[in-house]
């Protein structure tokens, strides 16, 4: 099949960036998204121009590392998919299809579909963890955890990170992201004992990076290709009201939303 | 060079507890004076830079990805193994070993995985309380399953993601202490080369992905925990990232490489579609307890397979193994697969595949139930493939998925280098000639968390570093000699791209160095190798600059390594002159085609030395020596 | 070498006012009170049916309510200016957030109330003033005059206007559409989602929104169609 990939390039943060419109050929439906890219890349090369950059890891769909938009969807138009398992079946020959990277202030550009997402690092630091060192903690089976709990929990744990819910909201929030740690955390057990800092901390960071604010309109959820629920927000706001509440006597801190190479070109 | 594996005398059991009470200790007020750098952020370096942050060293980790969090452990679906023995079905810590040393036919050694199988026990419950969402009956206890052929249910899972799980567990421990400030993460830096002073691993040369600038790290010693090099083969279930180059490089500079040709190939893969493919993608193991595989017993039989009544149907595995049927090891299930493939009885377009058929077990336990135990695992092939495995049987190759071999390291996972530790799937320790499902995640974590904070401390404590400074010779000599590799790749530009010299070097090897192998063909690979790492130099051609973000010239110089990989695993094939685990020699096989080993000639690991460019690697044996589990055909009939 | 970032704790985090989350639960407390303000406002108005006794009975009776009206109306007012000034801040914030936006952008969850309400919002403000002037001050009342006290009065003759009924009926369908997504919002704002009430909330958050403008749109539709004279 022919398919048009219009892609946004752009060489570096401090250059112009443009659409390039490239002419394929020979699509092979049974090829993933990237598998697309590659073949464009392999010809880009022999045509002595760079190819795109794009990043991507696993290629399953659980590391995260990939993402873009797709004619204005984040990860393209199947559900619960990420792009590197999106096959190009679902497109019709003749389509044109527009890649354009993550748009956010809080993640910040780097080269044509790639930006930086250590943002998200630096929102799990703040709490994003049980404190437990490693060592003998009791067994395994000494705190029951219910099924439906643990079921809960794993829906909000499963989060792959890929900044979509970002990048597909109107207003470039991370509550999906930053909510579905808490839940996780939050729903077990194991993880109530510092539930209130965790809240306060994660959502002060959050804020700190300047992410959006969460307008409750699904967005997110709707392109997440783990399809974590709208009701991990409803968690985080839930553990933050209490833990503003209890822990108001706190200063609380943040990290400055700095990069290493930010700090190394200047 | 005389191997020794510091295994520590007496009986097994105690193995461990007289080797932690023998190791000298670090002063808790000095800890933080000691700089360890971890390269790599998997299940290993993540586990391993958070304990070591929590005992107060000063730990710099290194990945080459956006985060840690990506590391290749993530995508590890089955689960992990423990011998707990909450299901009362006789699984004890005795049992699990010797599963492991028999699986691993024969070839690993015992002191490594006895102790992995005490830590088994100590992983779930440091990964339960750091919130790891594990599988849950409804009373809350921890549920188990069978995995990959044990006789007992011991896998812990947790859906079909528990490397993920146990991955974010470890990454949010590591991201505490980069809160703490004990550990400094420095994402999308690789490492490309290693820095040994006075005979010491002192350091590493890492280059900044985005800035391109290779950066020198000084410290008390260097953890490599970077996973494996199944990428050798360009198809593999592993990320298309994964990478030998910093143990590559760190065997350029003196440590040995264990065990190369041990490479373990997955039997239940998403089959190629063709010549565009990325990579291959595993289903989970799992997946065989309730799925039957068969082919036809036609050959060229092109009928659906709804069309092809029972009795024209070989349920191979079940006919040849009676007792483990569909449940034998990975490399027998393999095997198996590509020999009815090679009989011209596969299916699919390609005839590289074979059935996967779940329709006796809905017919049993119904859809719902399947559902819930491999829905995800069903999406994703529904979502490859567009297929529907409910209702069409599943198609399933096998494909490199593992690598046994790695660095050699000894019982202190201290590799030939002084202050040089290797952990996870990049040493070869312990799963010998093949490794049993559910047991990659298990080693990962338990050489981080439970093994080298203690083997560390050991020689930090008993050790004389002196100071070095950025100056010192071999720093230079390092730094310059990475910024000379990367002019090379830039500098030569001629023709063909990376990936394409890297699908022929995979085709190579997967052709001559995979599922079996044979005397003539390695002989052949090798020469086949060497002409294309000739034209690799001469025709490469890498766009862009060193001083930017440049994934062309990461690939280049991950390829360059595999080459050299690629070529060595060829050699230690051919010098293996036996069949054992996921090595298949095809001049030793027994009468019915199984796998022989040769325990008299061969009972050792295979440790080469680098010689210099161009000159043959040298062989060093560490001789196995079974008192425990005694070495037996393994027969799983 | 490239570590020389500041100590990791480097930056005094928002407070809870300062935080999007916060903002977002000072909108959802004062939203609910502007709701129940609207229930019971429209319970007040249906009274027009009723005639003009029972009306202007009503009105007297909020008149003469004293000191405890304008403490009512402090209140209002006191939430109509933090429910604005927070979604004044967080527009702007959000704003900021993308600094560079898309080429093509789709949406593929949200529904058209979701993303309207940042101009449903200042449309039913300007609403709110113009219905003020018009019934509670009288300076707007065109085509008759305003008698104060005269409540059933001053609502025929104000809605006998058709483009005062009009104007009306089209800020109070926005209205519907703003409290459609704001009375299941809120909920979530301050944390309360369940897998199984949420979707009950989210139609009844419908429906609610349809009864109330069909409510409120009754009154100007009665007058023009000559039922309310």
């Amino acid at each position: 099949m022919k398919l048009t990939l219009t892609i946004w390039r752009q060489r570096n943060p401090g250059s112009r960036g443009k659409f390039v419109s490239y002419p394929m050929n020979d699509v092979n439906p049974e090829m993933s998204m990237l598998e697309c890219l590659d073949v464009l890349n392999e010809s880009l090369i022999e045509r002595g121009e760079e190819p795109v950059a794009f990043e991507h890891d696993c290629r399953e769909g659980i590391c995260g590392s990939c993402g873009f938009m797709v004619s204005g969807i984040a990860h393209g138009p199947e559900p619960a998919t990420t792009v590197c398992q999106l096959t190009m079946r679902h497109f019709k020959d003749g389509d044109e299809l527009v890649l354009e990277p993550w748009r956010s202030r809080s993640f910040p550009f780097l080269k044509d579909l790639v930006v930086d997402r250590r943002s998200f690092d630096r929102i799990i630091q703040a709490g994003g963890y049980i404190s437990v060192s490693t060592g003998s903690p009791q067994d395994g089976n000494d705190i029951p955890v219910g099924k439906e709990v643990a079921d809960r929990a794993m829906d909000a744990a499963a989060c792959i990170g890929c900044g979509a819910c970002v990048a597909a909201c109107p207003n470039g929030s991370a509550a999906l992201f930053t909510g579905a740690k808490i839940a996780h955390l939050g729903i077990l057990p194991q993880g109530k004992p510092e539930q209130d800092r965790r809240a306060v901390r994660m959502v002060a960071q959050m804020n700190t990076e300047g992410f959006g604010s969460c307008t409750n309109i699904g967005e997110c959820t709707g392109v997440c290709p783990k399809e974590i629920p709208l009701e991990v927000i409803a968690k985080m706001n839930h553990d933050y009201l209490a833990g503003a509440w209890k822990e108001r006597h706190k200063v609380v801190t943040a990290i400055t939303p700095v990069t290493d190479w930010e700090l190394a070109k200047k | 060079m005389k191997l020794d594996a510091r295994i520590p005398s007496g009986p097994i059991e105690q193995a461990w507890d007289k080797a932690q009470f023998d190791m000298k200790l670090v002063n808790p007020a000095n800890k933080r004076r000691h700089t360890l750098l971890v390269v790599g952020s998997g299940l290993a370096g993540a586990s391993a830079s958070a304990s070591l942050g929590e005992l107060g060293y000063n730990v710099k980790c290194f990945c080459f990805q956006d985060s840690p969090r990506r590391a290749h452990s993530i995508a590890a679906q089955g689960g992990i193994n423990a011998a707990k023995n909450y299901q009362n079905d006789g699984d004890s810590i005795y049992r699990l070993f010797y599963d492991t040393v028999k699986g691993g036919d024969f070839r690993a050694r015992e002191a490594n995985v006895y102790r992995l199988a005490q830590n088994s026990v100590k992983i779930i419950d440091q990964c339960v309380a750091q919130g790891v969402p594990f599988a849950r009956e409804y009373g809350g206890l921890l549920e188990n399953r069978s995995f990959g052929g044990a006789q007992v249910s011991r896998t812990f899972y947790a859906r079909g993601q528990t490397g993920q799980q146990l991955l974010l567990g470890a990454y949010q421990a590591l991201e505490r202490q980069v809160d703490a400030g004990q550990v400094t993460m420095f994402p999308r830096t690789e490492m490309l080369d290693l820095i040994v002073i006075d005979g010491q691993a002192r350091g590493i040369v890492a280059r900044n992905l985005i800035t391109g600038k290779p950066d020198v790290h000084i410290g008390d010693a260097v953890i490599l925990a970077t996973g494996g090099y199944g990428n050798v083969y360009y198809l593999s279930t592993n990320a298309k990232g994964s990478n030998a180059t910093a143990i590559w490089r760190a065997y350029k500079r003196g440590a040995l490489f264990a065990n190369p040709c041990f490479t373990q190939i997955h039997p239940t893969c998403i089959p190629v579609s063709g010549d565009y493919q990325s990579k291959l993608t595993l289903m989970s193991e799992s997946l065989r307890n309730d799925g039957r595989i068969w082919v036809p017993k036609q050959q060229g039989d092109k009928r659906r397979p709804d069309q092809i009544p029972e009795d024209e149907r070989d349920y191979y595995l079940e006919r040849k193994y009676p007792s483990f049927g569909n449940l034998v090891p990975r490399d027998v299930a393999s095997r198996n697969a590509k020999a009815v493939c090679d009989e011209g009885r596969g299916v699919g377009e390609t005839g590289l595949g074979v059935y996967l058929d779940f329709s006796d077990a809905i017919a049993r336990l119904g859809e719902e139930t399947i559902r819930e135990r491999y829905g995800n695992l069903f999406d994703m092939y529904q979502r490859i493939t567009d297929e529907n495995p409910y209702k069409v049987p599943m198609r399933i190759y096998p494909a490199i998925h593992y690598t046994m071999g790695g660095l050699w390291v000894d019982y202190q996972l201290q590799s030939t280098i002084p202050g040089l530790f290797v952990l996870g799937e990049a040493n070869f320790s312990d799963h010998g000639a093949n490794r049993l499902g559910a047991s990659a995640l298990m080693q990962g974590l338990s050489d981080g968390y439970f093994i080298i904070p203690y083997t560390i401390g050991n020689y930090i404590a008993s050790t004389r570093l002196a100071r070095v400074s950025d100056s010192a010779p071999e720093v230079q000599q390092s730094l310059s000699s990475v910024k000379a590799g990367i002019e090379k790749l830039l500098s030569i530009k001629g023709k063909r791209t990376v990936d394409s010299f890297h699908r022929e070097l995979g085709k190579i090897v997967w052709e001559e160095c995979g599922m079996s192998r044979n005397a003539a063909g390695l002989q052949k690979a090798i020469g086949q190798i060497r002409a294309l790492r000739e034209e690799y130099w001469q025709n490469l051609n890498v766009p862009g600059s060193g001083d930017d973000l440049n994934q062309s010239l990461e690939k280049a110089g991950r390829v360059a390594d595999f080459f050299e990989l690629g070529e060595l695993m060829c050699l230690d094939a051919l010098e293996r002159n036996e069949s054992c685990g996921g090595h298949f020699r095809e001049e030793y096989q027994t009468p019915d085609g199984e796998a022989r080993r040769d325990d008299e000639h061969f009972s050792y690991v295979a440790a080469w030395g680098y010689t210099g460019p161009g000159n043959r690697p040298e062989l060093n044996k560490e001789p196995l020596e079974f008192e425990y589990v005694h070495p037996s055909q393994r027969s799983y009939k | 070498m490239s570590t020389a970032v500041a100590g990791p704790h480097a930056t005094r985090a928002p407070g809870f006012w300062q935080s999007t989350n916060g903002k977002k639960a000072v909108m959802a407390i004062t939203g609910a009170i502007l709701f129940l303000f609207v229930i019971g406002h429209l319970l007040g108005n249906l009274q027009v049916f009723d005639g003009p006794a029972r009306l202007n009975a009503y009105g007297r009776f909020l008149h003469n309510l004293g000191e405890l009206l304008w403490i009512v109306r402090g209140v209002l007012i006191l939430c109509v200016v933090l429910h604005i000034v927070a979604t004044v801040q967080l527009w702007a914030r959000n704003r900021k957030a993308r600094p560079v936006g898309y080429k093509v952008k789709k949406s593929v969850a949200s529904s058209y109330a979701d993303r309207t309400m940042y101009w449903s919002g200042p449309i039913v403000l300007a609403f709110v003033i113009f219905h003020l002037l018009e019934f509670t001050a009288g300076t707007i009342h065109p085509e008759s005059r305003f008698i104060p006290g005269d409540v059933y009065h001053n609502v025929v003759a104000g809605f006998s206007v058709w483009w005062v009924s009009a104007w009306y009926i089209f800020s109070l369908i926005l209205l519907g559409m703003h409290l459609r997504h704001g009375i299941w919002s809120m909920f979530q704002s301050v944390g309360l989602n369940h897998p199984r009430h949420t979707p009950v909330l989210k139609q009844a958050a419908l429906w609610i929104a349809i009864l109330i403008t069909a409510g409120y749109i009754s009154i100007p539709i009665s007058v023009l169609a000559g039922w309310v004279r």
